[in-house]
Protein backbone atom coordinates (compact mmCIF):
# COMPACT_ATOMS: atom_id res chain seq x y z
CA UNK A 1 0.00 0.00 0.00
CA UNK A 2 2.90 2.30 -0.43
CA UNK A 3 1.45 4.80 -2.00
CA UNK A 4 4.99 6.25 -2.54
CA UNK A 5 7.04 3.41 -4.38
CA UNK A 6 8.74 3.47 -7.60
CA UNK A 7 5.97 1.85 -9.92
CA UNK A 8 2.35 3.07 -9.49
CA UNK A 9 0.86 0.43 -12.08
CA UNK A 10 2.18 -3.29 -12.91
CA UNK A 11 0.61 -5.77 -15.24
CA UNK A 12 1.47 -9.42 -14.01
CA UNK A 13 0.62 -12.03 -16.88
CA UNK A 14 -2.19 -9.97 -18.43
CA UNK A 15 -4.07 -11.74 -21.19
CA UNK A 16 -6.99 -9.63 -22.88
CA UNK A 17 -9.44 -11.07 -25.37
CA UNK A 18 -11.95 -10.23 -27.65
CA UNK A 19 -14.96 -13.33 -27.43
CA UNK A 20 -11.92 -16.12 -28.17
CA UNK A 21 -9.65 -13.79 -29.46
CA UNK A 22 -6.36 -13.11 -27.51
CA UNK A 23 -5.93 -9.64 -28.47
CA UNK A 24 -2.87 -8.73 -26.20
CA UNK A 25 -0.81 -11.68 -24.79
CA UNK A 26 0.73 -12.58 -21.49
CA UNK A 27 1.97 -8.48 -20.70
CA UNK A 28 4.27 -8.11 -17.46
CA UNK A 29 5.48 -4.18 -17.19
CA UNK A 30 5.95 -2.04 -14.31
CA UNK A 31 4.85 1.51 -15.01
CA UNK A 32 6.86 4.24 -13.53
CA UNK A 33 5.47 6.92 -10.97
CA UNK A 34 5.86 10.66 -12.01
CA UNK A 35 6.86 9.13 -15.86
CA UNK A 36 5.60 9.54 -19.48
CA UNK A 37 5.45 5.74 -20.80
CA UNK A 38 4.97 5.41 -24.45
CA UNK A 39 3.20 2.00 -25.99
CA UNK A 40 4.48 2.17 -29.87
CA UNK A 41 4.00 -0.39 -32.39
CA UNK A 42 2.53 -1.56 -35.41
CA UNK A 43 -1.30 -1.06 -36.46
CA UNK A 44 -3.46 -4.13 -34.72
CA UNK A 45 -1.03 -4.89 -32.32
CA UNK A 46 -3.00 -4.15 -29.23
CA UNK A 47 -1.47 -1.35 -28.09
CA UNK A 48 -4.92 0.13 -27.11
CA UNK A 49 -6.49 -2.60 -25.83
CA UNK A 50 -3.70 -2.84 -23.60
CA UNK A 51 -4.05 0.76 -22.38
CA UNK A 52 -7.76 0.24 -22.43
CA UNK A 53 -7.20 -1.97 -19.41
CA UNK A 54 -5.57 0.05 -17.14
CA UNK A 55 -8.90 2.32 -16.44
CA UNK A 56 -10.97 -0.96 -17.10
CA UNK A 57 -12.77 0.61 -20.16
CA UNK A 58 -12.28 -2.81 -21.86
CA UNK A 59 -15.24 -3.96 -20.71
CA UNK A 60 -17.61 -1.49 -22.10
CA UNK A 61 -17.17 -3.77 -24.93
CA UNK A 62 -19.58 -6.76 -24.17
CA UNK A 63 -16.99 -9.44 -24.98
CA UNK A 64 -14.54 -8.43 -23.56
CA UNK A 65 -12.65 -10.34 -21.05
CA UNK A 66 -9.92 -9.88 -18.71
CA UNK A 67 -7.05 -12.34 -17.33
CA UNK A 68 -3.99 -11.52 -14.96
CA UNK A 69 -3.52 -8.73 -12.72
CA UNK A 70 -3.26 -5.00 -12.89
CA UNK A 71 -1.77 -3.63 -9.50
CA UNK A 72 -2.44 -0.22 -9.36
CA UNK A 73 -0.53 1.01 -6.14
CA UNK A 74 -0.07 -2.74 -5.14
CA UNK A 75 -4.37 -3.34 -5.25
CA UNK A 76 -5.42 -5.55 -8.06
CA UNK A 77 -8.09 -3.57 -10.15
CA UNK A 78 -9.44 -6.37 -11.41
CA UNK A 79 -10.26 -7.97 -8.31
CA UNK A 80 -14.28 -8.97 -7.62
CA UNK A 81 -14.29 -6.21 -5.00
CA UNK A 82 -13.03 -3.33 -6.89
CA UNK A 83 -15.67 -0.64 -8.66
CA UNK A 84 -14.15 0.07 -11.97
CA UNK A 85 -16.07 3.71 -11.64
CA UNK A 86 -13.74 4.11 -8.53
CA UNK A 87 -10.87 2.56 -11.11
CA UNK A 88 -11.70 5.08 -13.59
CA UNK A 89 -12.23 7.90 -11.79
CA UNK A 90 -8.01 7.87 -10.12
CA UNK A 91 -7.12 6.79 -13.92
CA UNK A 92 -7.94 9.19 -16.33
CA UNK A 93 -8.77 9.14 -19.91
CA UNK A 94 -8.15 11.36 -23.18
CA UNK A 95 -9.24 10.03 -26.60
CA UNK A 96 -7.64 9.33 -29.73
CA UNK A 97 -10.43 12.15 -31.20
CA UNK A 98 -11.55 15.25 -29.18
CA UNK A 99 -15.03 14.12 -27.78
CA UNK A 100 -15.93 16.82 -25.59
CA UNK A 101 -19.49 16.70 -24.05
CA UNK A 102 -22.33 18.66 -26.04
CA UNK A 103 -22.33 20.97 -22.82
CA UNK A 104 -20.83 24.25 -22.43
CA UNK A 105 -17.10 24.40 -21.85
CA UNK A 106 -17.80 25.37 -18.40
CA UNK A 107 -19.94 22.27 -17.81
CA UNK A 108 -17.50 20.15 -19.56
CA UNK A 109 -15.87 20.67 -16.48
CA UNK A 110 -17.72 21.05 -14.19
CA UNK A 111 -19.71 17.73 -14.47
CA UNK A 112 -17.09 15.67 -14.17
CA UNK A 113 -16.14 17.29 -10.69
CA UNK A 114 -20.17 16.91 -9.78
CA UNK A 115 -20.36 13.45 -10.40
CA UNK A 116 -17.76 12.59 -8.52
CA UNK A 117 -19.37 14.33 -5.50
CA UNK A 118 -18.35 17.96 -5.39
CA UNK A 119 -20.84 19.60 -3.49
CA UNK A 120 -19.33 23.12 -2.63
CA UNK A 121 -20.12 26.63 -3.69
CA UNK A 122 -20.71 28.18 -7.28
CA UNK A 123 -17.46 29.85 -6.38
CA UNK A 124 -15.24 27.20 -5.35
CA UNK A 125 -16.32 25.15 -8.54
CA UNK A 126 -15.39 28.43 -10.41
CA UNK A 127 -12.14 28.17 -9.16
CA UNK A 128 -11.87 24.41 -9.80
CA UNK A 129 -12.93 24.84 -13.66
CA UNK A 130 -10.55 27.73 -13.70
CA UNK A 131 -7.15 25.85 -12.06
CA UNK A 132 -8.30 22.93 -14.61
CA UNK A 133 -8.29 25.13 -17.52
CA UNK A 134 -5.42 26.73 -16.46
CA UNK A 135 -3.31 23.75 -16.05
CA UNK A 136 -4.44 22.71 -19.53
CA UNK A 137 -2.72 25.36 -21.32
CA UNK A 138 -6.24 26.79 -22.59
CA UNK A 139 -8.08 29.29 -20.00
CA UNK A 140 -6.64 32.48 -22.05
CA UNK A 141 -8.07 30.88 -25.12
CA UNK A 142 -11.69 30.23 -23.66
CA UNK A 143 -12.22 32.58 -20.19
CA UNK A 144 -14.38 35.09 -21.80
CA UNK A 145 -16.47 32.32 -23.71
CA UNK A 146 -17.14 29.61 -20.87
CA UNK A 147 -20.76 29.46 -21.72
CA UNK A 148 -20.21 28.52 -25.21
CA UNK A 149 -20.68 24.91 -26.28
CA UNK A 150 -17.27 23.11 -25.95
CA UNK A 151 -18.20 21.61 -29.66
CA UNK A 152 -17.82 25.42 -30.86
CA UNK A 153 -13.72 25.11 -30.34
CA UNK A 154 -10.93 24.13 -32.49
CA UNK A 155 -9.77 20.27 -32.84
CA UNK A 156 -6.85 21.36 -30.49
CA UNK A 157 -8.66 23.02 -28.55
CA UNK A 158 -11.17 20.93 -28.08
CA UNK A 159 -8.29 17.95 -27.33
CA UNK A 160 -7.07 20.30 -24.10
CA UNK A 161 -10.63 20.73 -22.84
CA UNK A 162 -10.60 17.01 -22.83
CA UNK A 163 -7.42 17.07 -21.01
CA UNK A 164 -8.46 19.63 -18.37
CA UNK A 165 -12.38 17.80 -18.02
CA UNK A 166 -9.69 14.59 -16.91
CA UNK A 167 -7.10 16.63 -15.09
CA UNK A 168 -10.06 18.28 -13.21
CA UNK A 169 -10.80 15.13 -11.01
CA UNK A 170 -7.48 14.92 -10.04
CA UNK A 171 -7.15 11.31 -11.17
CA UNK A 172 -2.97 9.95 -10.23
CA UNK A 173 -2.92 8.42 -13.87
CA UNK A 174 -3.88 10.14 -17.61
CA UNK A 175 -3.97 7.11 -20.12
CA UNK A 176 -4.01 9.05 -23.32
CA UNK A 177 -4.96 7.10 -26.52
CA UNK A 178 -3.00 8.83 -29.68
CA UNK A 179 -4.25 12.09 -28.25
CA UNK A 180 -2.40 14.18 -31.09
CA UNK A 181 -3.38 12.27 -34.23
CA UNK A 182 -6.05 13.85 -35.28
CA UNK A 183 -4.46 17.23 -34.83
CA UNK A 184 -2.07 19.62 -36.60
CA UNK A 185 1.63 19.87 -36.03
CA UNK A 186 1.47 23.09 -34.00
CA UNK A 187 -1.58 21.57 -31.80
CA UNK A 188 0.21 18.11 -31.47
CA UNK A 189 3.50 20.32 -30.04
CA UNK A 190 0.85 22.37 -27.38
CA UNK A 191 -0.33 19.09 -26.24
CA UNK A 192 3.27 17.64 -25.76
CA UNK A 193 4.16 20.47 -24.22
CA UNK A 194 1.55 20.25 -21.73
CA UNK A 195 2.72 16.50 -21.16
CA UNK A 196 6.13 17.65 -19.55
CA UNK A 197 4.21 19.86 -17.54
CA UNK A 198 1.85 17.23 -16.07
CA UNK A 199 4.28 14.86 -15.54
CA UNK A 200 5.54 16.67 -12.52
CA UNK A 201 1.42 15.65 -10.86
CA UNK A 202 0.60 12.74 -12.74
CA UNK A 203 2.07 9.60 -14.52
CA UNK A 204 1.14 9.10 -17.80
CA UNK A 205 0.62 6.25 -20.28
CA UNK A 206 0.79 7.33 -23.87
CA UNK A 207 -0.16 5.47 -27.07
CA UNK A 208 1.13 6.91 -30.22
CA UNK A 209 1.66 5.73 -33.59
CA UNK A 210 4.28 8.54 -33.96
CA UNK A 211 7.69 7.46 -33.27
CA UNK A 212 9.43 10.56 -33.36
CA UNK A 213 6.51 11.43 -30.61
CA UNK A 214 7.22 8.59 -28.40
CA UNK A 215 11.13 9.58 -28.88
CA UNK A 216 10.32 13.39 -27.91
CA UNK A 217 7.95 12.72 -24.96
CA UNK A 218 8.21 9.53 -23.12
CA UNK A 219 10.62 8.59 -20.67
CA UNK A 220 10.09 5.16 -20.71
CA UNK A 221 8.44 3.12 -24.00
CA UNK A 222 7.17 -0.60 -24.37
CA UNK A 223 7.44 -1.77 -27.90
CA UNK A 224 4.32 -4.06 -28.86
CA UNK A 225 4.23 -6.16 -31.90
CA UNK A 226 2.62 -9.67 -32.76
CA UNK A 227 3.71 -12.93 -30.93
CA UNK A 228 3.47 -14.44 -34.05
CA UNK A 229 1.59 -14.44 -37.59
CA UNK A 230 -0.65 -17.73 -36.51
CA UNK A 231 -2.69 -16.44 -33.35
CA UNK A 232 -2.40 -12.72 -33.89
CA UNK A 233 -1.88 -12.13 -30.46
CA UNK A 234 -0.07 -8.87 -29.73
CA UNK A 235 2.53 -8.77 -26.59
CA UNK A 236 5.16 -6.14 -25.51
CA UNK A 237 8.28 -7.85 -27.07
CA UNK A 238 10.48 -4.97 -25.32
CA UNK A 239 10.28 -2.39 -22.84
CA UNK A 240 12.82 0.57 -21.53
CA UNK A 241 13.99 3.26 -21.49
CA UNK A 242 12.84 5.39 -24.24
CA UNK A 243 16.51 6.37 -25.16
CA UNK A 244 17.59 2.76 -25.00
CA UNK A 245 14.68 1.70 -27.64
CA UNK A 246 15.30 4.27 -29.49
CA UNK A 247 19.37 3.67 -29.54
CA UNK A 248 20.17 0.22 -28.69
CA UNK A 249 17.32 -1.90 -28.42
CA UNK A 250 18.20 -5.70 -27.21
CA UNK A 251 15.10 -6.75 -29.96
CA UNK A 252 16.30 -7.14 -33.26
CA UNK A 253 12.31 -7.12 -34.16
CA UNK A 254 12.87 -2.65 -32.20
CA UNK A 255 15.50 -2.18 -34.16
CA UNK A 256 13.66 -2.53 -37.63
CA UNK A 257 10.61 -0.58 -36.53
CA UNK A 258 11.89 1.77 -34.55
CA UNK A 259 14.42 2.51 -37.88
CA UNK A 260 11.66 2.47 -40.59
CA UNK A 261 12.52 -0.83 -41.58
CA UNK A 262 9.23 -2.57 -40.43
CA UNK A 263 5.73 -2.24 -39.81
CA UNK B 1 -28.24 -4.85 -77.78
CA UNK B 2 -26.62 -1.80 -75.84
CA UNK B 3 -29.58 -0.11 -76.95
CA UNK B 4 -32.58 -2.56 -75.61
CA UNK B 5 -31.03 -2.79 -72.14
CA UNK B 6 -31.10 1.33 -71.68
CA UNK B 7 -34.74 1.46 -73.17
CA UNK B 8 -35.53 -1.51 -70.27
CA UNK B 9 -33.89 0.60 -67.77
CA UNK B 10 -35.52 3.55 -68.91
CA UNK B 11 -38.57 1.98 -68.90
CA UNK B 12 -38.38 0.44 -65.70
CA UNK B 13 -37.01 3.97 -64.37
CA UNK B 14 -40.20 5.77 -66.07
CA UNK B 15 -42.81 3.26 -64.54
CA UNK B 16 -41.27 2.67 -60.76
CA UNK B 17 -41.43 7.38 -61.19
CA UNK B 18 -45.40 6.37 -62.23
CA UNK B 19 -45.56 4.88 -58.73
CA UNK B 20 -43.77 6.99 -56.47
CA UNK B 21 -46.34 9.79 -58.10
CA UNK B 22 -48.91 8.35 -57.01
CA UNK B 23 -48.51 9.30 -53.38
CA UNK B 24 -48.04 13.01 -54.16
CA UNK B 25 -51.01 13.51 -56.48
CA UNK B 26 -53.05 11.64 -53.67
CA UNK B 27 -52.27 13.89 -51.14
CA UNK B 28 -52.63 16.44 -53.50
CA UNK B 29 -56.21 14.97 -53.75
CA UNK B 30 -57.16 15.36 -50.50
CA UNK B 31 -56.24 18.47 -50.04
CA UNK B 32 -57.95 19.64 -52.97
CA UNK B 33 -61.13 18.13 -51.93
CA UNK B 34 -60.68 18.98 -47.86
CA UNK B 35 -60.00 22.72 -49.08
CA UNK B 36 -63.01 22.90 -51.84
CA UNK B 37 -65.77 21.70 -49.35
CA UNK B 38 -64.18 23.85 -46.47
CA UNK B 39 -64.68 27.07 -49.00
CA UNK B 40 -67.93 26.27 -49.27
CA UNK B 41 -68.30 25.68 -45.41
CA UNK B 42 -66.74 29.39 -44.90
CA UNK B 43 -69.24 30.85 -47.20
CA UNK B 44 -72.02 30.17 -44.71
CA UNK B 45 -69.70 30.21 -41.22
CA UNK B 46 -67.24 33.08 -40.50
CA UNK B 47 -64.30 31.75 -39.77
CA UNK B 48 -63.82 33.76 -36.47
CA UNK B 49 -67.19 32.03 -34.99
CA UNK B 50 -65.36 28.79 -36.28
CA UNK B 51 -62.38 29.02 -34.20
CA UNK B 52 -63.32 31.19 -31.47
CA UNK B 53 -67.03 29.69 -30.68
CA UNK B 54 -67.24 27.88 -27.87
CA UNK B 55 -70.52 25.46 -28.65
CA UNK B 56 -70.48 23.11 -31.43
CA UNK B 57 -74.36 22.12 -32.25
CA UNK B 58 -74.37 21.46 -36.01
CA UNK B 59 -76.14 18.91 -35.74
CA UNK B 60 -79.03 20.59 -33.57
CA UNK B 61 -81.96 23.29 -34.38
CA UNK B 62 -80.08 25.96 -33.22
CA UNK B 63 -77.10 25.46 -34.71
CA UNK B 64 -73.45 26.75 -33.74
CA UNK B 65 -69.97 26.31 -35.04
CA UNK B 66 -67.82 27.04 -32.01
CA UNK B 67 -65.02 24.47 -33.07
CA UNK B 68 -62.91 25.01 -29.73
CA UNK B 69 -64.92 22.08 -27.29
CA UNK B 70 -63.52 19.39 -30.45
CA UNK B 71 -60.26 20.88 -29.90
CA UNK B 72 -60.66 20.81 -25.76
CA UNK B 73 -61.22 17.18 -26.53
CA UNK B 74 -58.96 16.56 -28.47
CA UNK B 75 -56.26 18.31 -26.69
CA UNK B 76 -57.44 16.68 -23.59
CA UNK B 77 -57.06 13.56 -24.78
CA UNK B 78 -53.77 13.71 -26.67
CA UNK B 79 -52.63 15.07 -23.13
CA UNK B 80 -53.16 12.38 -21.51
CA UNK B 81 -52.13 9.98 -23.46
CA UNK B 82 -48.97 12.11 -23.69
CA UNK B 83 -48.90 11.88 -20.13
CA UNK B 84 -48.69 7.80 -20.34
CA UNK B 85 -46.82 7.53 -23.44
CA UNK B 86 -43.57 9.78 -22.27
CA UNK B 87 -42.16 8.66 -19.09
CA UNK B 88 -42.85 4.64 -20.14
CA UNK B 89 -41.63 5.26 -23.66
CA UNK B 90 -38.24 7.27 -22.43
CA UNK B 91 -37.81 4.55 -19.76
CA UNK B 92 -38.28 1.77 -22.09
CA UNK B 93 -35.98 3.49 -25.20
CA UNK B 94 -33.14 4.32 -22.06
CA UNK B 95 -33.29 0.25 -20.86
CA UNK B 96 -33.19 -0.71 -24.41
CA UNK B 97 -30.12 1.50 -25.53
CA UNK B 98 -28.43 1.45 -22.12
CA UNK B 99 -29.04 -1.41 -20.38
CA UNK B 100 -30.60 -4.61 -22.02
CA UNK B 101 -28.40 -6.82 -23.33
CA UNK B 102 -28.40 -8.27 -26.78
CA UNK B 103 -31.17 -10.62 -25.75
CA UNK B 104 -33.30 -8.94 -23.37
CA UNK B 105 -33.33 -6.83 -26.32
CA UNK B 106 -34.32 -9.29 -29.02
CA UNK B 107 -37.15 -10.41 -26.89
CA UNK B 108 -38.23 -6.67 -26.15
CA UNK B 109 -38.66 -4.98 -29.70
CA UNK B 110 -40.76 -7.71 -30.90
CA UNK B 111 -43.27 -6.84 -27.86
CA UNK B 112 -42.83 -3.44 -28.45
CA UNK B 113 -43.39 -3.81 -32.37
CA UNK B 114 -46.50 -6.06 -31.76
CA UNK B 115 -48.25 -3.46 -29.44
CA UNK B 116 -47.90 -0.85 -32.16
CA UNK B 117 -49.85 -3.98 -34.04
CA UNK B 118 -52.76 -4.32 -32.59
CA UNK B 119 -55.81 -2.89 -34.35
CA UNK B 120 -57.00 0.11 -32.82
CA UNK B 121 -60.75 -1.24 -32.43
CA UNK B 122 -59.17 -3.35 -30.31
CA UNK B 123 -57.94 -0.95 -28.65
CA UNK B 124 -60.95 0.98 -28.27
CA UNK B 125 -62.68 -1.89 -27.16
CA UNK B 126 -60.40 -2.52 -24.17
CA UNK B 127 -60.61 1.59 -23.03
CA UNK B 128 -64.51 0.88 -23.24
CA UNK B 129 -65.02 -2.50 -21.53
CA UNK B 130 -61.75 -3.05 -19.33
CA UNK B 131 -59.94 0.61 -18.12
CA UNK B 132 -63.40 2.27 -17.75
CA UNK B 133 -65.06 -0.30 -15.05
CA UNK B 134 -61.60 0.16 -13.62
CA UNK B 135 -61.67 3.77 -13.26
CA UNK B 136 -65.25 3.70 -12.41
CA UNK B 137 -63.95 1.10 -9.06
CA UNK B 138 -61.83 3.64 -8.68
CA UNK B 139 -63.93 7.35 -9.14
CA UNK B 140 -67.08 6.20 -8.96
CA UNK B 141 -68.70 9.38 -10.99
CA UNK B 142 -66.62 8.57 -13.80
CA UNK B 143 -69.17 8.65 -16.96
CA UNK B 144 -69.83 5.62 -18.96
CA UNK B 145 -68.19 7.43 -21.77
CA UNK B 146 -64.93 9.49 -20.41
CA UNK B 147 -61.38 11.11 -22.05
CA UNK B 148 -59.51 9.36 -19.31
CA UNK B 149 -59.64 5.72 -20.05
CA UNK B 150 -59.24 6.69 -23.99
CA UNK B 151 -56.10 8.64 -22.83
CA UNK B 152 -54.32 6.04 -20.91
CA UNK B 153 -55.38 3.38 -23.86
CA UNK B 154 -53.88 5.53 -26.50
CA UNK B 155 -50.85 6.29 -24.43
CA UNK B 156 -50.35 2.45 -24.51
CA UNK B 157 -50.54 2.73 -28.57
CA UNK B 158 -48.34 5.37 -28.83
CA UNK B 159 -45.88 4.33 -26.46
CA UNK B 160 -43.75 2.22 -29.06
CA UNK B 161 -43.49 5.50 -31.36
CA UNK B 162 -42.02 7.43 -28.35
CA UNK B 163 -39.68 4.16 -27.57
CA UNK B 164 -38.46 3.35 -31.05
CA UNK B 165 -37.90 6.84 -32.16
CA UNK B 166 -36.31 7.98 -29.20
CA UNK B 167 -33.87 4.76 -29.21
CA UNK B 168 -32.90 5.68 -32.74
CA UNK B 169 -31.85 8.90 -31.11
CA UNK B 170 -30.08 7.65 -28.28
CA UNK B 171 -28.23 4.83 -30.40
CA UNK B 172 -27.29 7.36 -32.35
CA UNK B 173 -25.49 9.53 -29.60
CA UNK B 174 -21.69 8.31 -30.66
CA UNK B 175 -19.72 5.72 -28.33
CA UNK B 176 -16.92 8.34 -27.57
CA UNK B 177 -19.23 10.70 -25.78
CA UNK B 178 -20.09 7.42 -23.66
CA UNK B 179 -16.84 6.44 -23.25
CA UNK B 180 -15.46 10.11 -22.31
CA UNK B 181 -18.22 10.75 -19.23
CA UNK B 182 -17.41 6.62 -18.43
CA UNK B 183 -13.30 7.61 -18.20
CA UNK B 184 -14.27 10.44 -15.26
CA UNK B 185 -15.87 8.44 -13.36
CA UNK B 186 -19.37 8.05 -14.39
CA UNK B 187 -21.73 5.55 -12.98
CA UNK B 188 -24.34 4.11 -15.54
CA UNK B 189 -26.66 5.99 -14.44
CA UNK B 190 -25.03 9.04 -14.63
CA UNK B 191 -23.94 8.33 -18.39
CA UNK B 192 -27.64 7.55 -19.52
CA UNK B 193 -29.72 10.09 -17.75
CA UNK B 194 -26.89 12.73 -17.96
CA UNK B 195 -24.91 12.84 -20.87
CA UNK B 196 -26.69 10.19 -23.69
CA UNK B 197 -30.18 11.62 -23.30
CA UNK B 198 -29.16 15.30 -23.53
CA UNK B 199 -27.21 14.72 -26.36
CA UNK B 200 -30.06 13.01 -27.65
CA UNK B 201 -32.84 15.79 -26.64
CA UNK B 202 -33.39 16.81 -30.19
CA UNK B 203 -34.49 13.52 -31.34
CA UNK B 204 -36.31 12.50 -28.47
CA UNK B 205 -38.01 15.94 -28.73
CA UNK B 206 -39.35 14.62 -32.33
CA UNK B 207 -40.06 11.89 -31.09
CA UNK B 208 -42.96 13.12 -28.70
CA UNK B 209 -44.05 15.10 -31.11
CA UNK B 210 -44.32 12.39 -33.50
CA UNK B 211 -46.82 10.72 -31.23
CA UNK B 212 -48.75 14.10 -30.06
CA UNK B 213 -49.75 13.89 -33.93
CA UNK B 214 -50.74 10.54 -33.41
CA UNK B 215 -52.66 10.93 -30.93
CA UNK B 216 -54.44 13.80 -32.22
CA UNK B 217 -55.25 12.32 -35.71
CA UNK B 218 -56.23 9.10 -33.57
CA UNK B 219 -59.83 8.31 -34.34
CA UNK B 220 -60.81 4.71 -33.31
CA UNK B 221 -60.39 4.46 -29.48
CA UNK B 222 -61.95 7.54 -29.03
CA UNK B 223 -64.82 7.45 -30.97
CA UNK B 224 -65.56 4.07 -29.27
CA UNK B 225 -64.32 4.98 -25.49
CA UNK B 226 -64.80 8.63 -24.82
CA UNK B 227 -68.13 10.09 -25.98
CA UNK B 228 -70.19 12.17 -28.52
CA UNK B 229 -70.44 15.56 -26.38
CA UNK B 230 -68.33 18.30 -27.55
CA UNK B 231 -67.87 20.27 -23.88
CA UNK B 232 -65.06 22.70 -22.81
CA UNK B 233 -64.00 20.67 -19.32
CA UNK B 234 -60.42 19.73 -18.11
CA UNK B 235 -62.50 17.06 -16.22
CA UNK B 236 -61.07 13.60 -17.66
CA UNK B 237 -63.56 11.44 -16.06
CA UNK B 238 -66.31 13.14 -18.04
CA UNK B 239 -67.92 12.65 -21.50
CA UNK B 240 -66.28 14.61 -24.05
CA UNK B 241 -65.92 14.49 -28.09
CA UNK B 242 -62.76 14.74 -30.37
CA UNK B 243 -62.37 15.93 -33.64
CA UNK B 244 -61.60 12.70 -35.33
CA UNK B 245 -64.67 11.23 -33.52
CA UNK B 246 -67.13 14.45 -34.22
CA UNK B 247 -66.06 13.51 -38.34
CA UNK B 248 -66.88 9.63 -37.24
CA UNK B 249 -70.46 10.48 -35.64
CA UNK B 250 -71.24 12.49 -38.95
CA UNK B 251 -70.17 9.96 -41.51
CA UNK B 252 -72.09 7.44 -40.25
CA UNK B 253 -75.23 9.01 -39.30
CA UNK B 254 -77.75 9.91 -41.95
CA UNK B 255 -76.91 13.93 -42.13
CA UNK B 256 -77.78 15.04 -45.43
CA UNK B 257 -74.79 15.50 -48.13
CA UNK B 258 -74.09 18.82 -49.37
CA UNK B 259 -75.89 20.17 -46.05
CA UNK B 260 -73.74 22.36 -44.19
CA UNK B 261 -73.99 19.81 -40.79
CA UNK B 262 -72.31 17.85 -43.43
CA UNK B 263 -69.46 20.48 -44.96
CA UNK B 264 -68.38 20.89 -41.19
CA UNK B 265 -66.28 17.59 -41.09
CA UNK B 266 -64.88 19.06 -44.15
CA UNK B 267 -64.03 22.11 -42.02
CA UNK B 268 -62.73 19.72 -38.94
CA UNK B 269 -60.95 17.67 -40.94
CA UNK B 270 -59.08 20.75 -42.51
CA UNK B 271 -58.44 21.97 -38.93
CA UNK B 272 -57.04 18.46 -38.06
CA UNK B 273 -55.07 17.85 -40.84
CA UNK B 274 -53.39 21.52 -40.31
CA UNK B 275 -52.25 20.60 -36.79
CA UNK B 276 -50.74 17.37 -37.51
CA UNK B 277 -49.06 18.85 -40.40
CA UNK B 278 -47.45 21.41 -38.29
CA UNK B 279 -46.66 18.95 -35.53
CA UNK B 280 -44.51 16.88 -38.89
CA UNK B 281 -43.06 19.83 -39.62
CA UNK B 282 -41.98 20.51 -36.33
CA UNK B 283 -40.57 17.01 -35.84
CA UNK B 284 -38.89 16.98 -39.36
CA UNK B 285 -36.70 20.19 -38.02
CA UNK B 286 -35.64 18.29 -34.87
CA UNK B 287 -34.91 14.79 -36.63
CA UNK B 288 -33.00 17.13 -38.55
CA UNK B 289 -30.72 19.17 -36.14
CA UNK B 290 -30.27 16.01 -33.98
CA UNK B 291 -28.99 14.88 -37.46
CA UNK B 292 -26.88 17.62 -38.11
CA UNK B 293 -24.94 17.65 -34.57
CA UNK B 294 -23.24 13.93 -34.62
CA UNK B 295 -22.63 13.41 -38.31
Amino acid sequence: MNENSEYILETRNLNLYYGNFLAVADVNIKIRRHQITAIIGPSGCGKSTLLRAFNRMNELVPTARTEGEILFNNENIYDPSIDPVEVRRRIGMVFQKPNPFPKSIYENIAWGLRINGFRGSKSELDDLVEKALRDAALWDEVKDKLDQSGLSLSGGQQQRLCIARTIAVRPEVILMDEPASALDPIATLRIEELMQELKKNYTIIIVTHNMQQAARVSDYTAMMMLRNHEDRSGTVIEFDRTEVIFTNPRDKRTQDYVTGRFG
Amino acid sequence: MTNRRILEQKTVLVIIFLFALVSVFTTFGIIGVLLQETILFFEQVSIVEFLTGTRWTPLFASKKFGVLPLVNGTVLVAAGAMVVALPLGLLAAIYMSEYASTRARSVLKPFLEILAGIPTVVYGYFALLFVTPILKSIFPQTQAFNALSASIVMGFMILPTVASVSEDALSAVPRSLREAAYALGATKAEVATQVVVPAALSGIAAAFILAISRAIGETMIVAIAAGQQPKMTLNPLESIETMTAYIVQVSLGDTPHQSIAYQTIFAVGMLLFLMTLVMNIISYFFTKRFREVYE
